[in-house]
């Protein structure tokens, strides 16, 4: 089956410097193949070449080496783009149009047919929670609103392959959940979606496979349950009415017992113990289960161990002598 | 060529909301007022100063659209990062600088269009009210279809503009670009006295880069023929023609140049 986005060797070098310009490597051989249908994140911390992965399949910059396809065509195919929609990172729209002419503005562009332009147009804005403000010019909307219109513009013509840069981005708690559900949506209807962010929780809740690069470079990639780094590694339980009894019980086993207030303990416990035969033994003595979660290193530990990791790797590229900045 | 025609109708939309228009009150407020003052000044050359400053004052006004609204087409669509959306559609770059010149071209249209009819109303309401010594001065006929010609060549003129602003917008800042282009455009109504330089100096080189100069910059005195249309004397059809080639050879450079730099350009 042809992969809906593939992406090989793509490499992109920066000229940094006005008089003596040095190559800065943002992008470094990343080579990723995404299935039809599948919600794909595209992890990693500011500044790891997320961006610029997008840019570069949106053909908005060029690569210095390596290719990239999507739906099969390589992305400078125009026609192919009547087919994706793309939100940049923290977009802007023309501020003296409304909501509603901006989409329909961008449904002409698309080639959407006359006759369902409207109906889409006031069904996305209404999806998007912006029905009542579709007559409003931009320059009123506040930033989560115009991160809707932009999600809103990247689904006008009914793509099968989506690009969200940041989908959750100035979203409140609300607009965050609306853009999961959406996905979710998405995903339901065989969309293939591709989205960057830097928070993990979003990965999880949303994506079949996620990528993770940091420093420009592939840094790992597959299912997130299956990546070593993000294992469990243990539980954390939370427990209310703690009787001192039960507390001693839990002493010897625990990694980590921290009182948070009066009788309400947080418990971390090795992977090796389980938890079910501890949950039985506290609802025994009286206490009261407050949560129990799994415990894994965050994206964010990830992401300074593979800093860490592409710096040091640096380092030993330039000793070699044979590597383009970074 | 469907695509080059919603971008355009968007900037001609952007000039509209972003006022443009109101030049042209201005203009015909100006007229208008110029046109009462002179009747109670002057005896029979109170047409030729409308024309003058009808003709004038459609150039001026349309400068500063072509100028200031030219140099922002591309650039601040890049600056604002409204265009990481756009190409993401399915345009191709030759197609963005297109539409982006069609529809400045277009506000100039309508500009000179609406400027064209409020001089001639005026000149008609000035003819209605003239006495028969005053119509013996005119050396023109008020409602002149000469005038139409130069009108004509101010509009090519500042198709050619544009396309400079344009052209410098696609990569340098618009401060830049603006200043770029007025100095073009000085330069290009002084363009014609490099084609003679020789003449006026001794030093073979220096006759060489002027004549160099006068084949590369426009020459923008080409579309001038005011003084001839106010003065009634005949501006040849050849002679149109030949500077409306000349614009639009210009103008295809122009656009051709600015093609080939954003085709290349990131978008960082």
């Amino acid at each position: 089956m042809t992969p809906a986005i593939e992406l090989q060797e793509l490499t992109k070098d920066y000229a940094v410097g006005f008089w003596r310009p040095r190559p800065y490597r943002a992008l470094d051989r990343l080579s990723l193949a995404i299935a039809p249908g599948e919600v794909f994140g595209f992890l990693g911390p500011n500044g790891a070449g997320k961006t610029t992965t997008l840019k570069l399949l949106m053909q908005l910059i060029f690569p210095t080496s390596g290719s990239a396809e999507i739906l099969g065509k390589p992305v400078g195919d125009v026609a192919t783009r009547r087919r994706i929609g793309y939100l940049p990172e923290n977009p802007y729209f023309y501020d003296y149009l409304t909501a509603e002419e901006l989409l329909t503005y961008f449904a002409q562009l698309l080639g959407v047919p006359s006759a369902d332009r409207g109906r889409r147009v006031s069904h996305l804005l209404d999806r998007v929670g912006l029905g009542r403000e579709r007559r409003f010019q931009l320059r009123k909307f506040s930033k989560g609103m115009i991160q809707r219109v932009g999600i809103a513009q990247a689904l006008i013509n009914d793509p099968e392959v989506v690009f969200l840069d940041e989908p959750m981005s100035g979203l409140d708690p609300l607009g965050r959940r609306d853009v999961r559900t959406l996905i979710l949506e998405l995903r339901e209807q065989g969309r293939t979606v591709f989205f960057s962010s830097h928070i993990l929780a979003d990965a999880e809740a949303l994506c079949s496979r996620v990528a993770v690069v940091a420093g420009g470079r592939l840094a790992a990639s597959g299912r997130l349950t299956d990546l070593a780094e993000f294992r469990i590694r243990g539980w954390e339980l939370v427990a209310a009415n703690v009787s001192p009894s039960a507390l001693e019980r839990l002493r010897p086993i625990a990694t980590r017992l921290t009182e948070i207030s009066s009788g309400r303990y947080t418990v971390e416990l090795p992977l090796s113990e389980t938890p079910d035969a501890l949950v039985t033994m506290l609802a025994g003595a009286g206490a009261s289960i407050v949560s129990l979660n799994p415990l894994r290193d965050t994206l964010e530990d990830f992401f300074v161990q593979q800093i860490a990791a592409a710096a040091a790797g640096a380092r030993a590229d330039a000793g070699e002598g044979g590597h383009a900045g970074r | 060529m469907q695509a080059v025609r919603h971008i355009a109708i968007n900037v001609f939309r952007e000039s509209v909301r972003d006022r443009v228009p109101y030049n042209l009150v201005i203009f015909a407020i100006l007229l208008i007022s110029a046109s009462y003052l002179l009747g109670q000044l002057t005896a029979g050359q109170d047409i030729k100063i409308i024309k003058d400053l009808g003709l004038a004052a459609t150039s001026v006004f349309g400068l500063f659209i072509a100028i200031f609204i030219g140099i922002g087409l591309v650039s601040k669509e890049v600056e604002r990062r409204s265009i990481y959306a756009l190409l993401a559609k399915p345009i191709s770059r030759p197609q963005l600088i297109a539409g982006k010149y069609a529809g400045l071209v277009l506000t100039l249209a309508v500009n000179v269009l609406v400027m064209t009819v409020a001089l001639y109303v005026v000149l008609a309401a000035i003819s209605w009210n003239a006495s028969p010594e005053m119509r013996a001065a005119w050396e023109a006929p008020p409602l002149d279809p000469q005038l139409l010609k130069a009108l004509l060549l101010i509009f090519i003129e500042l198709m050619l503009i544009t396309a400079i602003a344009l052209f410098f917008s696609t990569f340098s800042s618009p401060i830049l670009s603006a200043a770029l282009t007025f100095a073009l455009y000085i330069v290009g109504h002084f363009n014609a006295d490099l084609k003679n330089f020789e003449l006026v100096v001794d030093s073979q080189p220096a006759a060489w880069l002027a004549r160099g100069l006068y084949h590369v910059l426009p020459d923008l005195s080409a579309f001038d023929v005011k003084m001839q249309v106010v003065h009634g004397l005949t501006v040849p059809a050849g002679y149109l023609v030949s500077a409306a080639g000349y614009g639009a050879m210009y103008i295809g450079a122009l656009l051709l140049a600015a093609t080939v730099i954003f085709s290349r350009r990131d978008f960082k």
